[in-house]
């Protein structure tokens, strides 16, 4: 007798057991990163790696989007002749939608994937044993200032997202659609509230969170040698992929209302 | 008699649905040094592990100075814990670390001692164990085996652990370098005072350092006794594995 709903059963527990597995590693990787010893050399080197090293990587994205933006929104404005608001709709969708989103999935591949490798060879390998037996908490050595730095990291990044893609809107608008470069400018900042950016740097602290939660996460986890940092690195990547989309539409959704 | 420093009572572990570990009990005194022989995969390394909290035994304690680690909170274990040293079977050196950082690793980020001072005192660990230290700032990577297992040697017994545990010391080293580690570990033992279990395949390793013999065999340790004892122990597991024969009481696993 095969009851059809067996596999269908162990299926949901297996996904409930592992973001209950998840929730646990999540809720012992923030704690560390508030109980002493803190690790500030740690910390710097990681923002150097999260924040520092990812800029021209999100300056190229933010400055094509920014352009493309521009163009298109250009070719929409012009069926309602409303080609003016080109300024005001980049710098909306820039601020509050494609920085954050887009410097969160660049980080996603470039920092999620790094640290889950890093730390998935140093599983491994016996590393973080090693670690324990030397009187070191590997989390609060390996997993806390890497999550610290890329929660603080990436909103510092956006905001350079921000501006550089808000640039390639005005370089395109100015030297291709022949706008006048002053009233571009100023039609941007007067458009822009506050509570656009806030929405845009919550997102991206968030963001910044989920990467290196996860990639840490996978890292911690992984076992059966290279095979396993590989597979590591990959559920890293498109779990926190996912998990940004699917978040960036619930921090959207709790602001508009 | 003195009281046992490390103490393992009927240790269980199951791994991948099988017993690996089925009651293991072993103690050691200070200043005493057990050697854990037995073949390959019986758990040897796990039963280290278990004795570490590396991992977490099913069943059975773990005594140090008669109080048992596994059931104290994480904070009061991780204070005793202080007091065992490991050399990993695989050197498991930080390799984004140099090795004088990976040597002073402790004193750095766990007793918080000075650079300058921590530096001194990883190069002195480094003569201890016949390093030179012209190999105090490259990467572990740029090491030979032998060498990355003089550093992780240096790394174990740097704060003067009461408790030390060395994974197969002497595996994948020439004869000379594998007598000196032996040596080292003699050493270790006598001057730092502090109960030693190691772990190896290798006889005359285990022969040279051993004050005791204990054998590892399906979960169990089915014998123990001096090392002197080792070649009339009347035992035919332990009379199959000193002589190396591939047929008797213990099958090869092919
Ligand atoms: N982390 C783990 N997860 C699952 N199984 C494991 C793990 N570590 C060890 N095992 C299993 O436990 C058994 C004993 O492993 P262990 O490493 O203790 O062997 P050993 O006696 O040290 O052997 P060797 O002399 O080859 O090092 C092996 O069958 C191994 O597959
Ligand atoms: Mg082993």
């Amino acid at each position: 007798m095969i009851n059809p709903f067996a596999p269908v059963g162990r299926v949901v527990i297996g996904v409930l057991a592992e973001i209950g597995r998840f929730a646990a590693f999540v809720g012992r990787a923030a704690a560390s990163c508030f109980a002493p010893p803190i690790f500030f050399g740690q910390f710097w080197r990681q923002c150097a790696q999260v924040g520092y090293f990812s800029l021209p990587v999100i300056g190229l994205t933010a400055v094509f989007i920014g352009a493309a933006l521009a163009l298109n929104i250009y070719v929409g404005g012009a069926r309602f002749n409303a080609e003016q608001f080109v300024p005001n709709i980049v710098v909306l969708g820039i601020t509050r939608e494609l920085g954050p989103v887009l410097a969160g999935l660049m980080l996603a591949g470039r920092v999620s994937a790094g640290i889950a490798a890093e730390i998935g060879t140093m599983r491994v390998t016996e590393q973080i044993d090693a670690m324990a037996t030397l009187s070191t908490d590997p989390f609060r050595f390996l997993v806390a200032p890497r999550v610290l730095a890329a929660t603080l990291c990436l909103p510092l990044l956006v905001v350079a997202a921000d501006i550089i893609g808000v640039m390639g809107g005005y370089l395109v608008a100015v030297n291709s659609l022949h706008f006048n470069g002053v009233i571009y400018l100023r039609n941007t900042f007067q458009f822009l509230e506050s509570q656009d950016v806030i929405l845009g740097l919550t997102k991206a602290a968030v963001f910044g969170f989920i990467i290196a939660t996860v990639g840490s996460y996978q890292g911690y986890n992984s076992q059966g040698g290279a095979l396993g940092v590989g597979r590591a690195t990959t559920n890293a990547v498109v779990g926190s992929i996912v998990l940004i989309l699917a978040v960036n539409y619930l921090i959207t959704a709790f602001f508009v209302e | 008699m003195t009281l046992p420093k490390l103490q393992l009572v009927g240790i269980k572990k199951r791994l991948r649905g099988r017993q690996v570990l089925d009651g293991v009990d072993i103690d050691v005194a200070p200043g005493k040094s057990l050697v854990i022989i037995g073949g390959s995969g019986v758990g040897k390394s796990v039963t280290l592990k278990c004795a570490l909290g590396i991992m977490k035994p099913d069943a059975g304690e773990v005594l140090v100075d008669g109080a048992d680690v596994t059931r104290m909170p994480r904070e009061i274990r991780a204070r005793v814990m202080r007091k065992f040293g490991m050399l990993f079977q695989g050197g498991a050196l930080f390799d984004s670390l140099t090795v004088w950082e990976n040597i002073a690793f402790r004193l750095l980020y766990a007793d918080n001692v000075n650079r300058t001072e921590a530096r001194e005192r990883a190069i002195e660990a480094m003569r201890k164990v016949r390093l030179t230290p012209d190999f105090a700032d490259v990467r572990p990577v740029e090491l030979s085996g032998g060498m990355q297992k003089r550093a992780g040697l240096a790394r174990a017994i740097i704060a003067k652990p009461d408790i030390l545990f060395f994974d197969e010391p002497t595996t994948g080293l020439d004869p000379i370098t594998a007598d000196a580690i032996n040596d080292l570990i003699i050493d270790m033992v006598k001057e730092l005072g502090c109960a030693a279990v190691s772990i190896t395949h290798d006889m005359a390793s285990a022969r040279k350092i051993a004050d005791e013999i204990a054998m590892l065999y399906a979960g169990r340790i089915v014998w123990r006794g001096p090392a002197s004892t080792i070649d009339s122990s009347g035992n035919a597991y332990v009379d199959q594995f000193v002589a190396g024969r591939a047929d008797g009481p213990i099958q090869a696993v092919v």
